[in-house]
């Protein structure tokens, strides 16, 4: 086993060791979705046809993704506070294995999370439309697991302040979330609202996992899987920067 | 033997402050090496650039004859650390603990099995080892720290205030262990305390520094013989005068504070 493995398997351990945290932050993706879901189904239904929930499901699925991925930027602040963050610091292993380790971990942490909102779907009523298409899907929840791990990697690795952290990042994810497709079609909106989407890089991870599961694409997968790669890649590299020039 | 710690003009300011004043020192290899200051004195700051987690502002340093600013993988297999501060994962057990650092180090597989035995034995938690850190008092976390920085078998411990919060029996049986590794296998030793009595029974040598400078340096006995005074304490004070400092908080004591405030107001 090496460092990045067992950095990875830590933060596993520490998501299966905690209960409260997997159950509590289903609340949020759960009353969006019954919310929703169902308030605006008939009135969705009126002006586009189809079901709503089928629609909205790949957006909550995103989004829990989402939230627990930035989140997962504050487990480095933990750290640091209670002292882990320094026993990895000394050891005799390169800064970026401690953070693709960890990266990875909370990507794994944010898509299992975000394969628990998928199951609650399935129990609301949400069907995908063809099975097959499944393993593309769970590319798409991997890539923007990994994308937004490393955007809350570099804040995480930036800010000091526990208390400012949450703070700063429901700043950054609420409109990243709301902007992005995930609970309306990108159809006929203003020309500023439609540049936004275009400029958010969830839009696409959104797109990317729609498309597999409900087969329509606003975009289309090519498209979503170069560009979540390559936003990926690159914010890998800058989340490894931020960390590597952590000092005590 | 050669020299294991070599230390030349060394600086650390943190904009106007001069935590750290041009220091030099040497710590032969083998020895025991107190290093002594009031609070606020700079010894953690010296540690942290010894051990690669600090860059200096200048000066330079030489750790197993490696240089902590560019050679950092070589000077970080060569020592352990018993940091100032818990360093634990409170949600794994003593076990992963262990498990993790001795992965992170490198350590086989048979010989890390083996090892972590020997020492969680050692430190007298053999008994506790699959339970969660979390539940362990202070002083069990101090051993299991303590075992956890001689796992992956250092040629330098650094033990910044190791003793602090542990009872005389633990203090003394940890110490005797110390004494022995460095005896038997020529470890190196280099520690801070508060603990007066404690430098002068185990340190071969004492450096004592305050206001970023080093005022003397020397053995115990030397030391109390030059400044014509019973014990090591005396001598201590006798050097850095009987001012209390006043240190300033860091942000991760400031933040270690808030952190108390939530865990007390919910977490558990």
């Amino acid at each position: 086993m090496n460092a990045i493995l067992i950095l990875c398997l830590r933060q596993l351990k520490r998501y299966v060791r905690s209960p409260a945290r997997i159950v509590g932050s289903l609340g949020q993706p759960l009353l969006f979705l019954v919310a929703l879901g169902f308030g605006f189904g008939p009135m969705f239904a009126r002006a586009f046809g189809g079901k709503y929930l089928n629609f909205l499901a790949p957006g909550i699925i995103s989004m829990a993704i989402l939230f627990n991925a930035v989140f997962s930027g504050i487990e480095i602040l933990w750290d640091r506070q209670f002292g882990f963050l320094k026993e990895t610091l000394v050891a005799p292993v390169s800064r970026l294995q401690i953070v693709f380790g960890r990266t990875l971990g909370g990507a794994i942490v944010a898509m299992a999370q975000g394969t628990v909102v998928f199951i609650i779907c399935l129990i609301f009523g949400f069907r995908p439309a063809n099975l097959a298409m499944v393993p593309a899907a769970i590319v798409f929840m991997f890539l923007i697991a990994l994308l937004f791990t490393s955007i809350g990697t570099v804040f995480g690795s930036v800010l000091r302040d526990m208390q400012g952290f949450p703070l700063i990042i429901n700043f950054i994810i609420m409109p990243l979330f709301f902007f992005s497709g995930a609970i309306f079609p990108a159809i006929g909106l203003p020309k500023a609202l439609q540049f936004a989407l275009r400029l958010n890089p969830l839009t696409y991870g959104v797109d990317g996992l729609r498309g597999s599961l409900i087969d329509k694409f606003a975009y289309n997968m090519p498209t979503d899987l170069v560009v979540l790669g390559i936003l990926t890649a690159v914010l890998l590299a800058v989340g490894s920067y931020f960390f590597s020039k952590i000092q005590l | 033997m050669g020299e294991m710690i070599v230390v030349q003009d060394l600086v650390k300011n943190y904009g106007e402050f001069c935590a750290v004043n041009r220091i030099s020192f040497t710590v032969p290899e083998g020895k025991i090496f107190g290093f002594l200051g009031p609070n606020g004195a700079g010894k953690t700051t010296t540690i942290k650039m010894l051990t690669t987690v600090l860059d200096p502002s200048s000066g330079s340093i030489r750790v197993n004859g490696y240089d902590p600013t560019r050679e950092q993988r070589q000077v970080r297999r060569s020592f352990g650390i018993v940091f100032q501060d818990p360093s634990l994962d409170d949600e794994l057990t003593a076990e992963e603990n262990m498990d993790l650092h001795g992965i992170l180090y490198g350590v086989p597989h048979a010989e890390r099995v083996q090892r972590i035995k020997m020492l969680v034995d050692f430190v007298g938690l053999g008994d506790r080892k699959k339970d969660f850190v979390k539940t362990y008092s202070g002083g069990m976390k101090r051993r299991l720290e303590v075992a956890r920085a001689l796992l992956h078998t250092p040629r330098i411990l650094f033990l910044d205030e190791p003793t602090i919060g542990l009872d005389p029996q633990t203090r003394n049986h940890i110490w005797s262990y110390i004494q022995q590794l460095s005896k038997d296998e020529g470890v190196t030793v280099f520690f801070t305390t508060h603990y007066m009595d404690e430098a002068d029974r185990v340190a071969n040598e004492v450096a004592v520094i305050d206001h970023g400078k080093i005022v003397a340096q020397d053995s115990p006995a030397a030391l109390k013989d030059k400044t014509k005074c019973a014990t090591l304490e005396d001598a201590f004070i006798a050097l850095t005068g009987h001012a209390i400092r006043e240190e300033e908080a860091n942000a991760t004591d400031r933040m270690r504070m808030m952190g108390r405030a939530w865990r007390g107001g919910g977490r558990r």
